[in-house]
């Protein structure tokens, strides 16, 4: 499996944030996205999620689960971790699960994956920033997807979080999984390629 | 089937855990019905006469009170993003949002006009008339009220600016509803296979219209 953009350009309010982006990415790749503030990551990355239209070029995927639109193969984790506080990490993941596709771990063994297997049954209004943050990258963990588009993955996680967050995304590329990552900050993946976008025109 | 049952279960759960989405809705109906024979006096002659119409108004003020939430909650914990990635369309989520919607806060305005009507001093015959008429167009409200709680997802205040969206547009179903209601010339079963017939069109064209809505806020 591939994901292949072709000379993505992207504007917002009228600023030309991406010109002739092109990149590949093979299974058990992940590349990292970097750049000062508004150089437009975070809009790369919806657009790529299929949520922002791009002006000009496309992105797709190529592979063997051609039936599967491109959108049901993508994990997006955005600013926002699409928890509701009123639920339990637990209720949260099991309905994210039977959204998404499941075919994964179960929410017990993926919350386990990020060391929060005690908050299981805890409403997420009553966790931590760091904490709800696991519970929402859990999500990757409970419906298995090949791409993986993760912005800023590691706010509000500590150090040891981390390493467990960077250990659950080798292991999905180890399988043959794919990554985009929007991030400040090093990410543990020794083998990432990194593209700067500066913000007009990538570098 | 199965990604849409979980979301009218989570649905049902966050509505019933937040405080009060289905009780607030019956107490704000309650108000409504209340406050009105200190305004019209005690002519209770009078209250019967226009019962019908106070339930209907004050129903479809109740129905909107909650709607405001409907995708403005999704939007911003970022739900509303990843229904796109899901396998069912996102018109079959729009739809299953609202179906969850209604049972869990319109239903209970129903199953509880009968005992509101006593307060205006209707009959037995009105009362169940009226019932039956909320029960025909308050998904035509819900649906509706979707359509501008789409279009208001992205906004800080939208509440307010949906409700003016959405009351013109809930005019036919009130029309019919009332005429239905209180047995008037046209007698019962004209306006209410008329207001029948809005309830089914809202129902089939209102998840495209959200679902377009939500495509544009997401931009």
């Amino acid at each position: 499996m591939r994901l292949v953009a072709e000379n993505l350009t992207l504007e917002r309010g009228g600023r030309r944030l991406i010109a002739g982006l092109s990149f590949a990415i093979a299974a058990g790749e992940a590349l990292i996205v970097t750049g000062p503030n508004g150089a437009g990551k975070s809009s790369l990355l919806r657009g790529l999620a299929g949520l922002l239209p791009f002006s000009g070029g496309r992105a797709r995927l190529e592979g063997d689960a051609a039936a599967l639109t491109m959108a049901e193969q993508t994990h997006y984790l955005g600013h926002a971790d699409s928890l509701k506080g009123a639920l339990t990490a637990r209720e949260n993941l099991r309905f994210w699960a039977a959204l998404l596709g499941g075919g994964a771990l179960s929410e017990i063994d993926a919350l386990r994956r990020l060391g929060l297997p005690h908050v299981a049954d805890f409403p997420v209004q009553a966790l931590s920033a760091g904490q709800k943050r696991r519970v929402g990258l859990a999500r990757l963990l409970v419906a298995a997807r090949p791409l993986w588009l993760i912005d800023e993955p590691t706010t509000a996680l500590d150090a040891g979080a981390q390493e467990l967050f960077a250990e659950a995304m080798r292991q999905h590329l180890s399988g043959g999984g794919l990554i985009v990552a929007a991030t400040h900050a090093p990410l543990g993946l020794e083998s990432a390629r990194t593209i700067r976008l500066a913000g007009g025109a990538p570098v | 089937m199965k990604p849409l049952l979980a979301l009218f279960v989570r649905e049902w759960r966050v509505a019933r855990r937040i405080g009060g989405g289905a009780s607030v809705g019956a107490v704000f109906f309650l108000i409504l019905v209340a406050i009105m024979p200190f305004a019209l006096g005690p002519d209770l002659r009078l209250l019967a006469r226009l019962g019908p119409a106070i339930l209907w108004i004050a129903a479809l003020l109740s129905t909107l009170l909650g709607l405001d939430r409907l995708f403005q909650a999704d939007s911003e914990d970022g739900s509303l993003d990843l229904y796109g990635h899901a396998a069912p369309p996102l018109e079959a989520i729009v739809l299953v949002k609202c179906a969850a919607h209604w049972t869990v806060s319109i239903l209970p305005l129903i199953v509880v006009t009968p005992l509101f009507g006593l307060m205006l001093a209707m009959d037995a015959r009105p009362l169940g008339l009226t019932t039956l008429t909320l029960l025909a167009g308050t998904p035509a409200l819900t649906m509706i009220g979707a359509i501008g709680a789409a279009l208001t997802a992205s906004l800080r205040r939208g509440g307010l600016l949906m409700a003016v969206l959405v009351l013109p547009l809930a005019i036919p179903a009130l029309i019919f509803g009332v005429a239905a209601a209180s047995g008037g010339d046209a007698g019962f079963a004209t306006p209410f296979a008329a207001l029948a017939a809005i309830s089914l069109f809202s129902i089939a064209t209102a998840p495209f219209a959200c679902a377009a809505a939500i495509r544009l806020a997401r931009e």
